[in-house]
């Protein structure tokens, strides 16, 4: 509540003595846009004509999806034995495509929760996208453990449900935790996604009532649950919303750390390391910030957002990507110290055998992936070069699934007894099943950028200069009123 | 319209217009009036003299419920109901309760805290006279209405209505109700 108008009414003499400089705030929204041009910006995405490239985009999406639900069918027809896993690595593209796609899951609540917290405005503008890219990643990601538990039928054991074996779950276990993690992260990314979009949904019933379209008004209308912008809702809604940003911070945190916990808890060598909670978090916000990069800037390019997705948006994710990129590379340098410095022959064969042994392919596409392309965003030149940032964020995509792969992959594959050493090749049905996922992805968020609104109108206009009751800056009370 | 309306709705076109006429509705002495705004304007809860939103009250009672329904669920499962021997551990210990209860914590402020928002908003009511009135659109698009509902006891058709135009108040029109 504290705005410029307020704070220099009450601030200490001394401050107008030593007169601070007003810091430049950086604009986020260009152009001197009025209210009324987000409004039918954003609802002018979904009440247009369906575009071609959208079909094109969904059959293609549609198609790909559909190696997902081969993939499966046949391995529920089938046994698990058809994916590629055998003693000793029985652990494998399962675990990695379930870690990759809950990781890149995190950064839409980093980006909806902790830079809420964080009263980092520049968020609005890619909290929505973002929160529904975290919820299609979980998504795909639960797919993969659901149906490694081999007869698939019996998923519902991983809950505490009473059956009659009479035994419960063994609570002491890090993957039960995660059954309760991965649970409540999905959910409660849902609740927050739909309290945001709750404001939007409820402009956009009106506007489909107005223009006459009763079925979508209708539909819209059910799901905004009579949103009428009072400011006695918005009071509590804010508080809710504040609450929500708090619990969801703790809980991202929480839910890669219990994902690590599945490793850390167990004996490995390469596995058994109290860095992996905040290694995986950092790695998880990395490969998520990766993949928010990958999906906003082929839709800016499209639907022309750059007025609200402008350079300075695109700084602040590129930033964010090397400084998580940055902190992975110090937990892989550090993982190696330790190694050396912990005198565990098993720990150091392990992590001499990740660089240099049979999977060293793998190691060094991470490395140059995950610690060498965030390097680039140091310079402002790349960072302003849309295409090279694009290209640059598939590569920490790419990185980033190897990274799992190397962690699970290498450890099991040279465990303590080399009569049971192994070497894991991923089967057609693996391939098919992972591959797929990004068909299932796309085609949930093409229907996410054609139904609902891309960015949160409200929030966005909540952080133009025209929403400060106090006028903007110098201007004073009440005279910096604008219309279209 | 013979019947008597449900309140007046006056139109204002920017954040300070409908921050100053909120402050002169609640210095009026008004108590049964509103602000329709497209996003929450900062300071206007104090400016139309509201307290504090009572959702954390109902979320801390969720998180409450989540930490002792965790704790206690893995207690009966694991150490009353069917007792299971793990590696020789205890059959109930906190620490490897905790992250389970934890994120029920979270799960359960979650549901408290939105369920709440709903219950303290009377949310869903499809039905408004203010979702009636041809205003809404703008509403919630790029204008600001005050609403002051007849059921005021203050509420005088033509006092009303002079103290909304002396706010800088547009378009006053009566709701139906």
């Amino acid at each position: 509540m504290s705005h410029a108008a307020e704070s220099a009414h009450d601030a200490p003499a001394i401050l107008r003595e030593v007169n601070p400089p007003a810091l430049p705030r950086a604009t986020l929204v260009e152009n001197n846009r009025s209210f009324g041009w987000i409004t039918d910006k954003i609802c002018g995405i979904i009440e247009g004509k369906t575009p071609t490239w959208w079909w094109v985009c969904f059959v293609v999406a549609c198609f790909v999806a559909s190696f997902t639900v081969a993939g499966i069918t046949y391995l529920v027809a089938t046994g698990v034995g058809v994916w590629g896993h055998a003693n000793p690595v029985n652990w494998a593209w399962d675990i990695v495509n379930f870690v990759f796609w809950i990781g890149i899951g995190h950064a839409g609540t980093l980006i909806s929760a902790i830079l809420c917290l964080l009263r980092q405005k520049w968020r609005t503008s890619i909290n929505r996208a973002a929160e529904a890219m975290t919820i299609f990643a979980v998504v795909c990601a639960a797919i993969f453990p659901v149906f490694h538990v081999g007869r698939v039928w019996f998923a519902w054991y991983l809950f505490p449900i009473p059956n009659s074996n009479y035994i419960w779950q063994n609570f002491r276990s890090p993957l039960e935790w995660d059954v309760f993690a991965v649970s409540t992260y999905g959910t409660v990314s849902v609740l927050f996604w739909y309290v945001g979009l709750l404001p939007d949904l409820a402009i956009l019933r009106d506007r489909f009532t107005a223009a006459g379209n009763r079925m979508r008004g209708w539909l819209y209308g059910f799901f905004a649950m009579g949103w009428r912008g009072s400011n006695r809702h918005w009071s509590n809604y804010e508080m809710a919303y504040l609450i929500l940003a708090g619990i969801s911070t703790p809980l991202v945190l929480s839910v890669h750390t219990i994902v690590s916990f599945d490793f850390a808890v167990s004996l490995i060598p390469g596995w058994h390391t109290t860095i992996f909670p905040p290694y995986f978090v950092a790695g998880a916000i990395f490969s998520g910030f990766g993949m928010v990069l990958t999906l906003m800037l082929p839709l800016r390019a499209i639907y022309r957002l750059e007025d609200l997705i402008t350079q300075y948006h695109i700084d602040c994710m590129c930033k964010i990507t090397l400084a998580t990129g940055t902190i992975v590379g110090y937990a892989y340098g550090m993982e190696f110290f330790i190694a050396w410095y912990g005198a565990n022959p098993y720990e150091g064969f392990a992590f001499i055998n990740r660089a240099f042994g049979h999977y060293a392919w793998a190691y060094w596409i991470m490395i140059s992936c995950n610690v060498i392309t965030p390097q680039f965003f140091w310079f402002k030149k790349v960072r302003e070069n849309t295409t090279l940032v694009w290209v640059l964020s598939i590569f920490v995509n790419v990185g980033m699934w190897f990274e799992r792969f190397v962690i699970i992959v290498t450890s099991l594959a040279r465990d303590f007894l080399p009569s049971s050493w192994g070497y894991y090749s991923p089967s057609i049905v693996e391939i098919f099943t992972f591959f797929g996922t990004f068909g299932v992805f796309s085609v949930l968020f093409l229907l996410f950028i054609r139904f609902l609104p891309v960015m949160p109108m409200a929030e966005l206009k909540a952080v133009m200069p025209q929403a400060d009751p106090h006028g903007s800056g110098d201007a004073g009370h009440g005279t910096s009123g604008r219309s279209h | 319209m013979a019947a008597q309306p449900y309140g007046l709705v006056a139109v204002f076109d920017t954040a300070p217009a409908v921050y100053h006429a909120a402050e002169t509705v609640r210095d009026a002495g008004y108590k049964c009036w509103d602000c329709i705004t497209p996003f929450p304007i900062h300071g206007l809860d104090r400016a139309m003299g509201l307290g504090r939103s009572k959702v954390p009250r109902i979320s801390l009672v969720g998180g409450v419920l989540g930490f002792t329904t965790g704790m206690s669920m893995i207690w009966f499962t694991n150490a009353y109901d069917y007792p299971l021997i793990v590696g020789g551990k205890p059959y109930f210990s906190p620490m490897f309760a905790f992250p389970v209860s934890y994120e029920l914590t979270i799960l359960f402020t979650a549901f408290a805290t939105i369920g709440g928002m709903f219950l303290l908003n009377r949310l869903p009511m499809h039905y408004h006279p203010v979702l009636k009135s041809d205003h809404i659109v703008r509403g919630l698009d790029d204008k600001f209405l005050v609403v002051i509902e007849a059921r005021d006891p203050k509420f005088n058709l033509a006092a009303t209505r002079a103290l909304l135009e002396k706010a800088g108040g547009r378009e006053i029109t009566e709701l139906e109700a």
